[in-house]
């Protein structure tokens, strides 16, 4: 057998030598993924956000771990759509709306432009009401919480650097890892946790509600406003072609980040509030915290850290678009005054649905039930166009996409537009599917 | 200026502005192969449903 180390002293230096030129290439790989990594990260964390945290917590109370598996099975779902994206922002260095513009003529773009600068103004109403409703828990007013926000997402682009911004929402990201020691509090069974969780299974079996879920889950894994977020964020970061390796195992390594945080919030719900009806993730944490207070405090903690994330996201997706189809200057290494209207967009759409959620009476619940129908008119519409382009040869070159990814991506790209079409149907009509 | 005439002029350079975008994306760079054409008509259709549903959704509300 031969020897793990060598015996004699020229074999030990040159084994010292091999293994310091290995780290430092090592060193030097993770420091080039280091200076790439942040679009694709961010933008799957901040997929779970204050809407899809309410979402996991609600299946975890209703079925238990029942559902884990089907979770881990929208990882990759999410990664080539987005890495998708990622591509056509790279060698087109344009965002998605000016791509839909310049691609399929005016009458898309303008479409695809408004529908998502409302898609979006509605999703942030939802991000600040999560974000409200968590910090009430704490005794937090939420005018105060608003207001906070609001400060704290301008302090976040006013230093014109987009590198300050993206690692400030880094630090966001690994915030909303808190939902792992959040489960640990509870003292999950981890036999349980893999015998019901990781083998596929409808627990006491497939019905309405039951779907209604598996929809629901979907619905929380691509947002329309992910795919315009993560291409206009490459193309502003100046990540180039010779840097797609880095930045797939960005969007790779983002992917299993917002599957890992969605199944743990699953697993607390799962573990305390087992065949639990509820109706948001504020909800669950007070439940939560009268038995398990630190858990409870750590899942409204994630829930505010998650509207927040969330929000930093879709207010510069409008915000870039915009500046896309219009040319103004809207890339956050602009200071405000050479890009004014691409920050006073981002202000106006920031502080206005802010606002909504501070009116006395507003109808948030339909607003809540309203933007998952709007979602569904934007969604199938820019998958299909993100598909044709990663299939024009002509911009897209050797990156364009091959004959195996056009039948992986196209298989995901109608399965996502029949369940969240039939979602958004359920949604508007519950009594149609029983 | 008066806060009206700075709303004037910004309506008019943006409605210039408008025109010039459908200016340049007036006709679509993609080729319009069969298959681009049928997801394109495919796509109205199917908002035509979903706002068609939004509508009935809408009235029945109403009503």
């Amino acid at each position: 057998m031969r020897a793990l180390f060598p015996q004699d002293e020229e074999g030990i230096m040159n084994w010292i030598t091999k293994l310091y030129y290995r780290a430092r290439r090592a060193w030097k790989a993770i420091s080039i993924y280091l200076m790439i990594a942040g679009p694709g990260l961010v933008v799957m964390v901040a997929d779970n956000d204050a809407g899809g945290i309410t979402t996991y917590a609600a299946t975890g109370a209703k079925y238990g771990y029942n559902l884990i598996w089907f979770l881990v099975l929208l990882g990759p779902i999410a990664y080539f759509v987005q890495e998708m994206t990622m591509r056509l922002g790279v060698v087109t260095k344009r965002g998605h709306a000016e791509a839909i513009f310049d691609g399929f003529g005016s009458f898309w773009g303008w479409f695809s432009l408004l529908d998502l600068i409302l898609v979006d103004w509605l999703t942030l109403i939802t991000e600040f009401i999560g974000m409200t409703a968590a910090l009430r828990i704490f005794g937090v007013p939420g005018w105060v919480t608003v207001a906070g926000v609001c400060s704290l997402m301008g302090f976040m682009v006013i230093n014109g650097r987009y590198w300050t911004w993206e690692k400030v929402s880094l630090i966001f990201c690994a915030l909303n890892l808190i939902y792992i020691p959040a489960a640990f509090i509870v003292h999950p069974s981890v036999s349980d946790v893999l015998s019901e969780g990781m083998i596929p299974n409808f627990g006491k079996g497939f019905d309405s509600d039951m779907f209604f879920f598996l929809m629901a889950n979907i619905g929380t894994t691509i947002a329309p406003w992910m795919l315009f977020f993560q291409q206009s964020s490459v193309v502003d970061k100046g990540v180039k072609e010779k840097d797609m390796f880095f930045g797939r195992l960005d969007t790779f390594i983002g992917s299993i980040a917002t599957i890992v945080i969605a199944v743990f919030i699953v697993i607390v719900t799962g573990t305390v509030l087992p065949g639990m009806e509820i109706d948001d993730a504020a909800q669950a944490a007070k439940i939560l915290m009268k038995t398990h207070r630190h858990a409870g405090e750590l899942l409204a903690i994630g829930l505010f850290n998650a509207g927040l994330l969330g929000a930093i996201c879709i207010s510069l997706a409008s915000s870039w678009a915009f500046g896309e189809v219009f040319g103004w200057a809207h890339s956050l290494n602009n200071k405000i005054k050479e890009a004014p209207w691409f920050y006073l967009n981002y202000f106006i759409t920031l502080i206005s649905a802010g606002a909504v959620v501070l009116i006395p009476g507003a109808p948030l619940v339909l607003i809540t039930l309203f933007v998952q129908v709007v979602a569904v008119t934007l969604l199938p519409a820019s998958l299909v166009f993100l598909l044709i382009l990663l299939n024009d040869k002509e911009t897209m070159g050797e990156y364009a996409n091959t004959k195996l990814q056009n039948i992986v991506t196209g298989t995901i790209v109608v399965f996502i537009i029949v369940l969240a079409t039939l979602y958004a149907v359920n949604t508007m009509f519950p009594s149609l599917f029983g | 200026m008066t806060l009206g005439h700075a709303l004037q002029s910004m309506i008019a350079r943006n409605r210039i502005k408008i025109r010039n975008i459908n200016r340049r994306y007036a006709h679509p760079r993609i080729a319009l192969t069969p298959t681009v054409r049928w997801a394109l008509v495919a796509l109205r259709f199917y908002l035509l449903f979903l706002v068609a549903l939004l509508g009935y959704k809408f009235f029945t509300m109403l009503a």
